[in-house]
């Protein structure tokens, strides 16, 4: 670095503003540059399908590059992809989303979130989520002005954020509940009791409830509750979901969200000014994923539902406690009998066995004393990771 | 007994303890059910899919459509199992459309193939007339793609 190169570091740094300069970057990026360097290393560190979407959405999509389908969309997307949505959502959940008016489609999730924050919140605005929870739930919230209040999870209580431990974090500025099961990192479910308490609770105060239910196709022997579905929570209940994980399409980048129509307007107003409109080629390709059957879809669970006992298993059998995961495709075993904090664990695992996992720390506080491990890996690299991870254990034990 | 033999034919190495994890069937079961799927042919076989052009071994298959006649009784099945008993006809099918049989043959060379059909399979007495079709160029066989399978490419860490 020359030294006039530190000046310009430093200058440009005055420019940025004091709220991204409060944000934190992702800490599972934080990891990605280390990895890099070193060679044969087994990944559990990823977040997304080890499928390659399916032919026929592929298929599907070079059709429509071949039909000439490279132009703008409608701001809320395709009209045929809100509709076979709205049948979906029918089929699938007996919801009722008037596709013109309740739909939007999104760049993923991702973007359904921001766009929610930023179209409730006015500044101080509070928002309740659980801890842990997916990097982006505080940082869209704080992005949106608002101020995340996280409400600690434990193993003890399979991760699952309760009415009992919201009620008391409610304040005159909470505007809302942001959670998302089947969870990433922990792979924790919320049962339809569990979820019905919530309800009650958001009904009592007033509150709105984003519910990200990206993972809800990834469940294993247990139902998935939609929570628009519970009574009188359609409309309070901004319903997030995408094509990602369920298809494996993540790179297409897309998702989206229903809602009542005035929250779906008001999101749309950002969306047309600072997206425009979803990609055509995945808003193509992802009318085809909805409107083919299932079967591709519960193969990909079936065989995750075997990783996942693999993996459960061997934690356990390598001496680490590890909650049993009902959904999505991470477990999230415990570290605590390394007397190790999860950053120690993940880079000292990285340099003496070459097994990358992500810090249970980079998803909030609660996260501490745990690992991040994705399933979606081959199944031998599952096996060598657990025999390097073994090692590893037997090496570092406290007690 | 599905969720099992469908862990086994993604992966026939699997051990019976892995498939008990996998399933959350006891070791005893999974046994017992490979047990019985195998004695009653549910399970033909177990077998490696081996890319034999890799390893440089010239190998040469052929389509053979073949047309005959049925017989009283038996049908198409007596001719079939005829076909069948030789080794060189490795798969064998009873097909709809303009010809009966779709037999699948393998041999060393295209003289030894070409000597089967001319000599072994159109000689046979209700076999009108055969058409072979050499395979070229195998892309995918059972399920499993030869060159550049279906491989993911996505980074080692991901939110």
């Amino acid at each position: 670095m020359s030294k006039s190169g530190s000046i310009n570091t430093k200058l440009s740094q005055s420019y940025i503003s004091e709220m991204v300069k409060r944000i934190q970057p992702s800490g599972i990026r934080k990891f990605f540059d280390l990895l890099s360097s070193i060679e044969g290393v087994i990944s559990l560190g990823v977040g997304e399908p080890d499928f390659v979407t399916p032919w026929h959405i592929r298929e599907a999509a070079i059709y429509s590059l071949e039909k000439g389908y490279t132009m703008y969309t409608s701001n809320k997307g395709t009209l045929e992809l809100r509709t076979e949505l709205a049948k979906h959502l029918d089929s699938r959940f007996g919801l009722t989303y008037n596709p013109d008016s309740e739909i939007l489609i999104t760049v993923g999730v991702s973007e359904a979130l921001d766009l929610a924050m930023r179209a409730i919140l006015n500044p101080g605005d509070e928002v309740i989520m659980p801890d842990p929870c997916y990097v982006a739930y505080p940082a869209s919230v704080s992005l949106a002005g608002g101020v995340p209040v996280q409400v600690p999870t434990t193993e003890e209580n399979n991760f699952e954020i309760t009415a009992a431990d919201i009620e008391p974090r409610i304040t005159q500025r909470t505007k809302a509940i942001l959670i998302g099961y089947p969870a990433n990192p922990t792979g924790a479910v919320l049962s339809k009791e569990e979820l019905t308490q919530i309800a009650e609770l958001a009904k009592r105060y007033n509150l709105l409830v984003i519910s990200d239910e990206v993972y809800g196709r990834l469940v294993y022997g247990v139902e998935h509750t939609c929570l628009a579905t519970l009574p009188g929570m359609r409309e309070r209940t901004i319903l997030l979901n995408g094509f990602s994980k369920a298809y494996a399409m993540t790179g297409w980048r897309i998702g989206y969200a229903a809602s009542d129509k005035e929250i779906v307007a008001a999101m749309t107003k950002i969306h047309q000014y600072t997206i425009l409109c979803a990609p055509i080629m995945g808003q193509m390709a992802a009318v085809e994923a909805l409107k083919a059957d299932d079967s591709e879809v519960e193969a990909m669970v079936r065989d995750y539902d075997r990783r996942r006992r693999i993996i459960v298993k061997g934690f356990r059998d390598i001496g680490l406690s590890c909650f049993e995961p009902r959904g999505a495709f991470y477990a999230f075993p415990s570290i605590k009998v390394t007397g190790m904090t999860s950053e120690e664990f993940a880079e000292k695992l990285l340099w003496e066995e070459k097994v990358a996992v992500v810090p249970g720390t980079a998803f909030g506080q609660c996260g501490e004393g745990y690992l991040r491990c994705c399933y979606a890996t081959a199944l031998p690299d599952i096996e060598e990771a657990l025999k390097r991870m073994g090692r590893f254990i037997k090496k570092h034990r406290k007690t | 007994m599905k969720k099992i033999l469908e862990a086994l034919e993604k992966d026939a190495r699997l051990t019976p303890e892995q498939i008990s994890t996998m399933t959350g069937v006891s070791v005893a079961e999974v046994k017992k059910a490979i047990k019985k799927a195998e004695e009653n042919r549910a399970i033909l076989k177990y077998k490696a899919v081996i890319d034999w052009a890799k390893l440089g071994e010239e190998q040469v298959w052929a389509l053979v459509e073949v047309k005959v006649v049925p017989q009283r009784n038996v049908g198409f099945d007596a001719i079939a199992e005829r076909v069948y008993r030789f080794p060189q006809a490795r798969s064998v099918y009873l097909a709809s459309g303009a010809y009966d049989l779709a037999v699948l043959v393998a041999g060393k060379t295209m003289q030894e193939v070409a000597v089967f059909v001319s000599e072994k399979l159109a000689t046979l007495e209700t076999v009108q007339g055969t058409v072979t079709h050499f395979i070229l160029k195998k892309y995918k066989e059972d399920g499993e793609i030869f060159e550049g399978g279906e491989e993911t490419k996505r980074l080692p860490v991901a939110p």
